[in-house]
């Protein structure tokens, strides 16, 4: 392989980080363009709902970047942004929906199935521990 | 016992789960706007740009605020049906013409009729999305008091109007059609 060759192979490993949409410059302060960067991948885009407004390129999602830009330049902050998106779109705009009493179940669905899952587990060794242990090493013979 | 009756619990509530995700239309997404007064906006008209239209146009009358398009297919699609609606003088449609370009939207107008009272023109979206409008075509019932009392997104047929808008027309109104507050 070339040097050539070689320069074009590893910056096609490189390719997928490049993919960013937004064609605008960065913001002038650090720290709101920082700040930018992390609001826009966590708002999803409601005409392409499984990317965020960061990934997208629907005409929606760079209004919205625009305006969030726009907000975020006047020194509006995180959370003022976010609930102007949210009067207007719904919790559905969020990528991390908020924790109320309609996403209890959402939020708590994964401590609920491992409490179960725990539970079951406990059963079975219960059960496995009663039996004789002759039983056990018969049935361990077996597998072997 | 508990033997069979924990699997099919847990079997009959994923089902009902999967049942409910499978009916639901996830381009749908409710509008947290309804029940809450409107947006306020100004922008200027489609045909006479110098001329403004906004929220104040609006207020006292029950009115319809179509989110349309020249590039939207639905909105060809209901377009018909508004012209009709606006036939019919119940109540005033405005429009609301959604990142267009002015000399298209116009000849869209002139050719397939024009329905509305009167259209805002908003280039750049920034209107639409104080709305929380998010694909055309979009329209939204207002009340007297500026009021949002429904939201439909996708095209509107003669069935959604007489099943979701008429009714709550009605109560809003008591009689067709809808008097102003002006000519009460």
């Amino acid at each position: 392989m070339n040097r050539r060759s070689f320069i074009v192979f590893v910056s096609l490993l490189f390719f997928g980080t490049a993919l960013a949409i937004d064609p605008e410059p960065p913001l002038e302060d650090p720290a709101i363009e920082s700040a930018y960067r992390e609001l826009i991948n966590e708002v999803r885009c409601l005409v392409c709902q499984n990317q965020t407004i960061a990934d997208s390129n629907a005409p929606l999602a760079s209004d919205l970047r625009r305006e969030i830009r726009k907000m975020m330049e006047e020194g509006v902050s995180r959370v003022e942004v976010i609930d102007f998106l949210v009067t207007r779109y719904g919790d559905f705009v969020l990528y991390r929906p908020p924790f109320q009493p309609t996403t209890w179940l959402l939020w708590g669905a994964p401590v609920l199935l491992l409490g179960i899952g725990v539970i079951v587990f406990a059963r079975i060794l219960r059960v496995r521990m009663k039996q004789p242990l002759e039983e056990q090493n018969s049935l361990d013979e077996m597998t072997l | 016992m508990w033997r069979y009756l924990i699997p099919i619990s847990v079997f009959v509530v994923l089902a009902v789960f999967l049942a409910r995700g499978l009916s639901l239309n996830p381009s749908y997404v409710p509008s947290p706007l309804v029940g809450k007064p409107a947006p306020e906006f100004e922008l200027p008209r489609l045909k006479n740009p110098e001329i403004i239209v906004g929220t104040r146009d609006l207020a006292g009358n029950v009115a319809l605020l179509n989110v349309w398009a020249t590039w939207c297919v639905g909105c060809r699609e209901e377009h018909g049906f508004l012209v009709e609606l606006a036939e019919a003088n119940d109540l005033p449609i405005y429009g609301l013409n959604w990142k267009d370009d002015r000399s298209i939207a116009m000849s869209w107008l002139s050719s397939l009729g024009d329905p509305y009272v009167a259209s805002a023109f908003d280039e750049l979206g920034e209107v639409a999305i104080d709305w929380g409008v998010y694909g055309a075509p979009e329209t939204f019932l207002l009340a007297r008091d500026g009021t949002v009392l429904y939201k439909h997104i996708a095209p509107l047929t003669r069935e959604v109007w007489t099943t979701e808008f008429l009714p709550r027309i009605i109560a809003e109104c008591g009689t067709l059609p809808c008097p102003s507050v002006g000519s009460e």
